[in-house]
């Protein structure tokens, strides 16, 4: 499988990263490398094989609904990169 | 005595005696640091005040145990043991980058389960070591911050991504360390180090408080001087935890039981089983099979009985891995978006245009590259031929082993198919770097327990590890063969000579 650039900057995209031209070209030559090597998986035979993922983690683990102290706002937002007063702040979202 | 060279078990012994203080060996440890981390370049955060402080504690209980709390065996298990961690384990006020620059001033407010776990049993925390940025490499030239080098050759890589807790075990710069092992990132550095490095069990560690990479691959691990070290620290880490729902409520043997083993029965009636797809692996070292070759012949002279086993989907398992992988870190590192910790970039009004400059500025090339190709291979369209398919993949390797393990105890290979290659080599060559994972991943795929030992040097001087796998959470197998054979291998230089990097 390959990618061409434009694929890139639209899973870029997706993935909200900005790439810049240099090295959209590079993971794009870099990317459809990986997944040629990746398609030889078309080659093994998976027809009623269940996912690992159902096999694993084959029960819910679950607890009872107890209520906890939090360790409040100064605590959680200690790493906040801007906060206003007991807030997280980004960007206007809205007009 | 060097201080500095102590494994675990002889510096807790010389401790109870009183014939050290943890403060001795934490100082002996600080100017070992000092004198060779500015070329080895292990640490990303050293933390002198800290594990000054926190020897002296110890020493003040070690002062306080009686005699007979010493008989009988009840002082804490590490007490006085300086440790190095590997950075993304999250660390109770002290930095936790991940050595990515997203993450570069984050300093978490709660400690991960295996730290707590540790400080309990009275480690003291040296310090936070250097990876490839999030766990995503196998040379850590992917840190954000800076390289490292191996204490054997500074002009070859440590491996990784573990390489900086390699690093300071085998430069004798911490008595023991922790790494985690996503795909062979505990045990290919301890192999290119010349160290021990043991994978447990997926579950059998809790992952509360380790930053995810890949969550249904990670586990955090030992990374020792020798295998009586990994089975203490084991000893202590491992353990349910309800913190992580994928940790295993499972009963936790004392996992010296497996020194004892061989102590007392060698390893007869052990059968070990090589993969006949294997030994076909292309580009396989002629230092490395030797060394292998060797070590075989070391475990039959044991009376280990050596086996030929299949695992069949072995040509798949890098495919598989490296679809899975990148696409639960492409989840995983969504979290990073600059709103609740970590850099923000602060030159935009627009929310998503801020998203978009925080990561591609925060992330390196390695982190951004996996993320495109995880969302890629999760997004619509595109979901069942990829991540579905290798999901199925993983289960068929998954049953692989399960068969393999009906015939034997244990699997043994080699842990990389080459000694450490030299900085820089493959940098630009992702894929080829993905290829040298081919012995290490499979223990990931299907979640069982992992070690490297050491088994030999190269020609050119540079260690090589063997690989023993066993059936999920039979670590006791892996202790039991390892320390064994660890007994037996008798290498003439167990550390690097670095006299002329300080």
């Amino acid at each position: 499988m390959k990618i061409t650039k434009d694929d890139v900057e639209y899973i870029a995209h997706l993935s909200r990263l900005e790439v810049d031209d240099a090295l959209t070209e590079k993971f794009a030559d870099q990317i459809s490398r990986t997944l040629k090597y990746i398609d030889k998986l078309k080659d093994v035979d998976v027809s009623g094989v269940l996912p690992a993922s159902n096999i694993v983690f084959t029960t819910n683990v679950l607890r009872e609904d107890v209520e906890k102290e939090s360790p409040g706002p100064e605590v959680t937002l200690s790493n906040a990169p801007e906060r206003d007063d007991d807030f997280y702040t980004v960007p206007r979202v809205v007009g | 005595m060097d201080l500095h060279e102590l494994t675990i078990h002889q510096a807790e012994a010389l401790l109870k005696k009183r014939e050290i203080s943890s403060k001795e060996l934490v100082k002996a440890l600080l100017e070992r640091i000092d004198t060779f981390d500015d070329t080895i370049g292990a640490y990303l955060t050293i933390d002198e005040k800290g594990a000054l402080k926190q020897a002296e504690d110890a020493d003040k209980r070690l002062a306080d145990l009686t005699p007979d709390a010493y008989a009988a065996d009840d002082a804490p298990p590490l007490l006085g043991i300086p440790i190095a961690l590997k950075d993304l384990l999250c660390t109770k006020g002290l930095k936790t980058t991940c050595a990515s620059k997203i993450l570069e001033n984050f300093v978490p407010q709660y400690d991960s389960f295996a730290v707590s776990k540790l400080k309990k049993a009275g480690a003291v925390i040296l310090g936070k070591t250097n990876m490839d940025e999030f766990a995503m490499g196998s040379s850590t030239e992917n840190s954000g911050f800076k390289l490292t080098r191996n204490p054997w050759n500074p002009d070859h890589i440590p491996g990784g991504s573990s390489g900086g807790s390699a690093a300071s075990i085998a430069a004798c710069m911490a008595t023991g360390s922790l790494g985690s092992d996503t795909g062979g990132s505990i045990r290919q550095p301890a192999s290119h180090c010349g160290v021990v490095g043991l994978k447990p069990t997926y579950g059998r560690v809790s992952r509360f408080g380790l930053v995810s990479y890949a969550s249904s691959l990670d586990q955090i691990g030992p990374i020792t001087r020798d295998v009586k070290d990994a089975a203490l620290m084991m000893n202590v880490i491992s353990g349910h935890d309800e913190m992580d729902s994928t940790s295993a409520d499972i009963d936790v043997p004392d996992f010296t039981s497996g020194l004892s083993m061989f102590e007392k029965n060698g390893l007869k009636g052990m059968k070990a089983g090589i993969p006949k797809e294997f030994l076909s692996v292309k580009g396989l070292d002629p230092d490395v099979e030797k060394a292998f070759m060797n070590s075989k012949k070391i475990l039959e002279n044991l009376g280990v009985e050596i086996i030929e086993v299949s695992l069949p989907h072995t040509e798949y398992t890098i495919a598989a891995y490296y679809v899975i992988a990148p696409s639960e870190a492409s989840s995983n590192l969504a979290r990073f978006d600059g709103v609740k910790y970590g850099f923000r970039d602060k030159t935009c009004d627009n929310l998503i245009d801020m998203y978009k400059k925080t990561k591609s500025k925060g992330f390196g090339n390695e982190v951004q590259r996996r993320i495109i190709i995880g969302t890629y291979a999760l997004s619509a369209g595109y979901y069942d031929a990829y991540y579905g398919r290798a999901s199925k993949v993983r289960s068929l390797i998954m049953d692989d082993f399960k068969n393999a393990f009906k015939q034997c105890d244990i699997i043994i290979s080699p842990v990389a198919p080459t000694p450490a290659f030299k900085i820089g080599e493959h940098i630009d060559d992702p894929l080829t770097m993905y290829l040298s994972d081919i012995f290490t991943l499979s223990a990931n795929m299907a979640g069982i327990p992992g070690i490297s030992i050491p088994c030999g040097l190269s020609s050119k001087g540079l260690p090589i590890g063997l690989q023993m796998m066993a059936d999920r959470f039979d670590e006791l197998s892996l202790i039991r063969a390892g320390y064994g054979f660890e007994q037996n291998v008798n290498l003439s230089m167990r550390f690097p000579d670095l006299k002329n990097l300080g």
